[in-house]
């Protein structure tokens, strides 16, 4: 049983498709790592997966409320305190406890500092504490490990690793190898879409009226 | 969503927030006014409504940018969206935190400026009834401006052409209330067309600034 499931996906940037004849499925306890060069389509694939933008054609498969979204950007509050913004995103999620997140994540000693006064390794810490406080069995997840240091790295990758064993799946968008060895590596290179001018897809032109 | 409304809230009072924003520069124009039209109390009684409401438009508008701009910036619009609160309960809350730190010290803080302008004795209670009644329209209709502009650079000009025009009725409406009631006119009709505008603003325009933000969030 797929927790994810895509089916022949065509996303698009700026009314051009820059991906297409994407097929594949996240299993609950399985990690899976999209690769491609710059520019390919990985933030677009997963703003698309997220919901944040419709895709060009091609189904997505999710149980409702399953997702879990974590972009380049944290999201934080420069001069609320570490606790407090992690307490508003648990309110949203209507999850209560935030402790065991600080605690994976190594912000306990940081809880009373402002967001502003931390580094950008902390507040990427503490953005992908967001994600424990949810309670989502799918995390998307881009570029998650940028600015963190390798012990940093290893923190999180055992994360992603306890949120495997209880049942969850992630989808990781990443450069570097984040030394989760039973994740799927799936290269997005295959699926590219051929520029306009090649034949592709000319895009719509009320793309931008809609 | 009221953690949401108790998050903005708090950021408003903390540093940079914003808080008192709109008030000083309400207090402000208040007081310039009387330099501009001269001391006389008869001119100033006369046009005290309008200033009062003009000025109250003009200290909304100044903060509204700031109601999804900052959001956007540091990420935390893309997430919300992704949350599970609808997104028109985004909007509706934050209309609601921009009109409790913008609005209400406005409705508190008129009457004190109206003594500024010789504002009329029997003027008073028609201020303050016509504020409460028509600021929380000028938030709501904010948001949408503000929901249009969310990815531009520097669009807070942009958003004052496209949300000035929508706020005509609300300022005919709520200047005329105050007015007939200083005269002792009677005050129904401006009354009913004032809170018919706010509930009918609160009821559709969330609606509206969710789609926009759903479309520029693409």
């Amino acid at each position: 049983m797929s927790l994810l499931a895509v089916e022949d996906l065509c996303v698009s940037r700026g009314g051009l498709p820059v991906l297409e004849g994407l097929s594949f499925a996240v299993r609950a306890g399985e990690a899976l790592v999209l690769r491609g060069p710059n520019g390919i389509g990985k933030t677009t694939l997963l703003r698309t997966l997220a919901g944040l933008q419709p895709p060009l054609a091609g189904r997505i498969s999710m149980p409702p409320e399953a997702m879990a979204y974590a972009a380049h950007a944290d999201g934080l509050k420069s001069t609320l305190t570490v606790a407090e913004n992690l307490a508003f995103w648990a309110a949203v999620y209507a999850t209560e406890d935030i402790e065991p997140a600080l605690e994976r994540m190594n912000l306990r000693g940081l809880r009373d500092r402002a967001a502003m006064s931390l580094s950008a390794g902390q507040k990427r810490r503490l953005g992908l504490a967001r994600l424990l406080v949810t309670g989502r069995p799918v995390w998307v997840l881009d570029e998650p490990t940028v600015s963190l240091d390798a012990a940093s790295v290893a923190l999180f990758a055992e994360a992603v690793r306890g949120h495997l064993a209880t049942g969850g799946a992630a989808l990781i968008a990443t450069h570097i190898d984040l030394g989760l060895t039973e994740a799927r590596l799936l290269d997005l290179g295959p699926f590219k879409a051929p520029p306009p001018e090649a034949g592709g897809f000319k895009g719509q032109f009320d793309e931008a009226f809609l | 969503m009221i953690a949401l409304l108790i998050r903005d809230l708090r950021l408003a009072v903390r540093a940079g927030g914003g808080f008192g924003l709109g008030l000083a520069f309400f207090l402000i124009v208040v007081t310039l006014v009387p330099f501009g039209v001269g001391p006389e109390g008869g001119v100033l009684a006369r046009i005290a409504s309008g200033i009062l409401w003009l000025g109250a438009l003009l200290a909304c508008l100044l903060s509204l940018d700031r109601i999804f701009a900052l959001d956007f910036e540091d990420g935390s619009l893309d997430l919300l969206a992704t949350a599970p609160i609808p997104l028109e309960g985004v909007v509706t809350m934050k209309a609601l935190a921009h009109w409790i730190t913008t609005g209400l010290p406005l409705v508190v803080a008129a009457p004190v400026f109206g003594v500024l302008l010789h504002l009329p004795q029997g003027a008073y209670l028609w201020l303050i009834v016509a504020l409460i009644l028509g600021t929380p329209a000028l938030s709501v209709l904010g948001t949408f401006g503000a929901a249009l502009t969310v990815g531009l650079k520097r669009g807070g000009l942009l958003m004052s052409l496209l949300v000035l025009p929508l706020y005509v009725p609300t300022l005919i409406f709520g200047a005329e209330l105050v007015r007939r009631g200083a005269a002792g006119m009677a005050t129904q009709v401006p009354l009913m067309m004032l809170a018919g505008i706010t509930a009918a603003t609160i009821a559709i325009v969330p609606f509206a600034s969710a789609a926009a933000i759903r479309v520029n969030l693409r």
